[in-house]
């Protein structure tokens, strides 16, 4: 599969008092626009990814106001998979690549969080677990990821608070260098084990924030990439499924879904994990950036604490994870991180990632996740001349 | 007549000390201690109320016996603390007890004899053949006014009893009988949230008027010497009134000390007589008698006598007893205390 | 405001108010709530009383709870291996943080979870204690 990115735009993450859901949406397709030189007409579909709008803004069928921002009534669908619906957006747009109803396809991804209070926000992401049997009980979404750090850090005490926070320092380090992270500040180990518990024994700093967002990829087929000049191609798209809740899974020690859907991804590009030059991975909190690590191959299950312990995951180490700042510090727009994630890796193999950069980047890997594992997309983008 | 086919109890793990509400009160914790006769109370959890109480206790009273629950012809709870003031709370338990849909049920209030009363009831009906088994519990999670008296003693918990045929029950109830009238001693109006009382006329001719003659019916009823019974239960609103009761007929320490729970865990209000009950129902042995009078204000007092059979040993085991509630505890501050009666409704 | 509806619990009150299980008839394994195909690909359930004891496998405190468990925050929750084997997310309640440990022994007791505001319903449901 070749499918090319001819165009990227992003807005500045963060507290946007300003900007609406819409706002947030133009700005961002407006910028892609811009990257790709295309204009709105030639574009056949749109994939807009979003979680929220309809529980915190009262908006549904956003599908349709990303066609109505640019003017065209061309085929606009929302697509939502809690957290991963970024990344099901791209699968979407490349689907629809590959199957030949499109040539050139916007993907969008958008959320507006900061309207409402942090209880109203923690309440309609509880919709991303299993609303009858966790969300009834009060078990919040960090509450998910407390309980698969608990059971992993009991079966792999290597993996200790220290490690774990190692996470979030290095997410930092990385949102220092990108210009539209949220958090633009270094921090260490003592800020993230003294903040504030929020779920046993994840801290603030443990979790990723509340963030208005929006960002937008322009995908082609390999014709018009072509054309277009574009080096950067998706090569592999994995996508799979678990039960919805964390009691019905195999392992509490994994996300199984992970494997499989970074599996799939490997294959259809032909490539394996030592194949990867770094990787964009879901860090909605720090114990889902350990078990991602493992799930892409980078580590055995209950070892890629050594990576952290090595300092492996900077930008100049010996396996880049989140150069954007992963969603701790670059912020978590939810529909917008799957979008992110694939702009940061175009970012990446354009060679335009300034002093983040990696060096010699050729393969690099997305992995977006929803809820707390019930579904995982994995994408592979590689440079290819 | 019908029996108690099987008992169960239930009471909250918290627990506050006279000497904490002392404390906030201004008081002389010993004085207190001394005049109620009591030193701590029980406390309802956050998520817990009458209804789950009930549930709990009821599940406790099933265990005890090998009958099928959708047998069950009848629920009826006892309790000045129903959550809903419309909606029963017999219909939630019995949804929680997977009695089915075939059941009569109704929600009852008498003050502190709520629950009781049912006994009486399910007797009838068990005995007219209208019902196989009834339910009868009575729960409370008793509020009390910050600052007031009854501070000290309300406390939640409640008991749950199976009532059916004779022939399958752990103490065949002998005799009943209840001695009822107006007199308004302590109430609580409708949308009041705490009860108001008439002082010291909620003794003599409250309390001790009803359950000395409720008590005085039915040993003349069946020709019975209160040197006849094992145990002796009277409604406790503190560790003192039973006492004096006592004293009028001549009860011995051995025949009341083991139903007074009021010194441990206060005064449960609907579940108070029968809490004390089903703590002597936990060691009773085969044909002991029990007497027990209940006392609900405005007022009236339900006695009873029961006859323990050879059943009870086997059923004593099957479930968690008074005791077992009794230890398990954990102690509030009073700033805790107060977090904890706010969710009460 | 599905959480304000008395109607959306409701046609869960048998499964929650007690533990309800479901055994499927082909393969032995049991669920609570389970409405979908068996693992082992049937669909064919015979329903059965759970006993209500259980391990907990894991479990975490909650601190920032939403809205309708403000009130009762910091509180426990748990992932539990019912004796039967099905397992399931619960409460646990009745317990300080510091006693709870992986392999720890509950059973199951019915409490309230929330109200749907100062007018509506109380939601109630299975929560765990640790067995005593």
């Amino acid at each position: 599969m070749k499918v090319g990115v001819i165009g990227i735009g992003i807005t500045k993450f963060g507290e946007r008092w300003n900007e609406s859901l819409r706002d947030l949406l133009l700005d961002a397709q407006l910028r892609a626009l811009n990257d790709s030189k295309i204009a709105p007409e030639q574009i056949d579909a749109l994939f807009t990814g979003n979680m929220c709008a309809d529980s915190l803004s009262g908006q549904l069928h956003v599908g349709a106001i990303a066609a109505e921002n640019l003017n065209i009534n061309k085929p606009s669908i929302r697509v939502e998979g809690a957290c991963a619906s970024g990344a099901l957006a791209i699968r979407q747009g490349i689907q629809a690549i590959e199957s030949g109803s499109a040539e050139i396809v916007m993907v969008n991804g958008v959320e507006k969080m900061t309207d409402v209070s942090t209880e109203q926000a923690t309440t309609a992401l509880m919709g991303a677990g299993d609303e009858e049997l966790e969300g009834f009980n009060g078990l919040t979404f960090p509450g998910l990821y407390a309980l698969l750090a608990k059971a992993y850090m009991t079966k792999y005490p290597k993996l200790n608070r220290e490690l774990l926070a190692e996470v979030s320092v290095k997410n930092h380090f990385h949102g220092a260098r990108n210009d539209y992270a949220q958090f633009r500040s270094e921090i260490d180990i003592d800020t993230v084990i003294n903040s504030a518990m929020v779920a046993d024994p994840l801290t603030l700093f443990d979790c990723s924030p509340i963030t208005d967002g929006a960002a937008t990829i322009i995908l082609a087929n390999e014709k018009v990439s072509k054309k277009m000049n574009t080096d950067v191609y998706v090569t592999g798209s994995g996508l799979a499924n678990d039960s919805l809740s964390l009691a019905r899974r195999k392992t509490l020690t994994a996300i199984p879904a992970g494997k499989i859907a970074a599996e799939q991804a490997y294959k259809q590009s032909g490539i394996l994990s030592q194949h990867v030059d770094f990787a964009e991975v879901h860090d909605c909190f720090s114990i889902a950036e350990i078990m991602a690590v493992e799930a892409l191959g980078f580590a055995k299950e209950g070892e890629a604490y050594k990576l952290y312990q090595n300092k492996d995951t900077y930008f100049d180490g010996k396996q880049p994870i989140n150069t954007s700042g992963g969603l701790k510090a670059c912020g978590h727009p939810i529909g917008a991180t799957g979008i992110k994630q694939a702009i940061e890796a175009t970012v990446q193999l354009r060679g335009e990632a300034k002093n983040r950069q990696v060096k010699n980047a050729e393969v690099g890997v997305t992995h977006n996740v929803g809820g707390s594992g019930a579904t995982v997309a994995v994408h592979v983008f590689r440079k290819i001349r | 007549m019908a029996g108690i086919v099987g008992w169960g109890a239930y009471i909250p793990k918290y627990r506050i000390t006279a000497e904490e509400i002392a404390l906030v009160q201004n008081a002389d914790a010993n004085a207190i201690k001394s005049g109620l006769g009591l030193t701590e109370k029980s406390v309802p959890g956050k998520d817990e109320d009458t209804v789950t109480i009930a549930t709990n206790a009821a599940r406790n009273a099933i265990a005890r016996t090998s009958i099928k629950r959708k047998e069950i012809g009848a629920v009826y709870i006892g309790s000045e603390s129903h959550p809903y003031a419309v909606k029963p709370s017999s219909s939630i338990v019995a949804e929680a007890l997977d009695i089915g849909n075939d059941y009569m049920a109704v929600d009852t209030e008498f003050a502190c004899k709520a629950g009781s009363a049912t006994i009486q009831i399910n007797a009838g009906l068990v005995d007219s053949k209208m019902i196989k088994y009834g339910l009868s519990i009575g729960a409370d999670t008793s509020q009390a006014e910050p600052g007031n008296a009854l501070e000290y003693s309300a406390a939640a918990g409640g008991a749950a009893f199976i009532i059916g045929p004779n022939k399958e029950s752990v103490a065949t109830i002998d005799a009943t009988c209840s001695f009822t009238s107006d007199t308004p001693d302590f109430w609580r109006r409708a949308l009041e949230p705490y009860p108001s009382h008439a002082g010291r006329f909620t003794g003599e001719p409250a309390y001790f008027k009803h359950v000395l003659d409720a008590t005085k019916m039915i040993l003349e009823k069946t020709n019975s010497k209160i040197t006849d019974f094992a145990f002796v239960v009277f409604h406790m609103p503190n560790g003192k009134f039973p006492l004096r009761v006592a004293k009028t007929f001549g009860v011995t320490k051995e025949q009341l000390l083991p139903g007074l729970i009021v010194k441990k865990i206060g005064n449960t209000y609907s579940g108070s007589s029968l809490l004390g009950l089903v703590s002597v129902l936990d060691i009773a042995k085969p044909s002991d008698k029990i007497l027990m009078t209940s006392y609900g204000s405005g007022s009236g007092s339900d006695a009873f006598i029961l006859t323990c059979t050879d059943k009870i040993k086997e059923a004593q085991k099957k479930a968690k007893t008074t005791e077992d509630y009794v230890k398990r505890k954990e102690y509030l501050t009073y700033a805790q205390y107060l977090k904890h009666m706010e969710q009460i409704h | 405001m599905f959480r304000e509806s008395p109607i959306l619990r409701w046609r869960n009150y048998n499964d929650r108010y007690r533990l309800k299980g479901y055994k499927c008839t082909k393969c032995g394994k049991t669920y609570f709530e389970k409405k979908g195909l068996c693992e082992c690909g049937t669909i064919d359930y015979e329903e059965m009383d759970f006993s209500g004891k259980g391990k907990i496998v894991s479990f975490t405190e909650i601190h920032s709870g939403p809205e309708a468990f403000a009130e009762m925050a910091p509180y426990c929750i748990a992932i539990i291996d019912l004796e039967e084997g099905a397992r399931i997310t619960g409460q646990v309640v009745d317990c300080k943080y510091s006693e709870l440990k992986i392999g720890l022994n509950v059973e199951a007791v019915l409490r309230k979870f929330y109200k749907s505001g100062e007018k509506g319903i109380i939601h109630y449901g299975t929560k765990f204690i640790p067995k005593f």
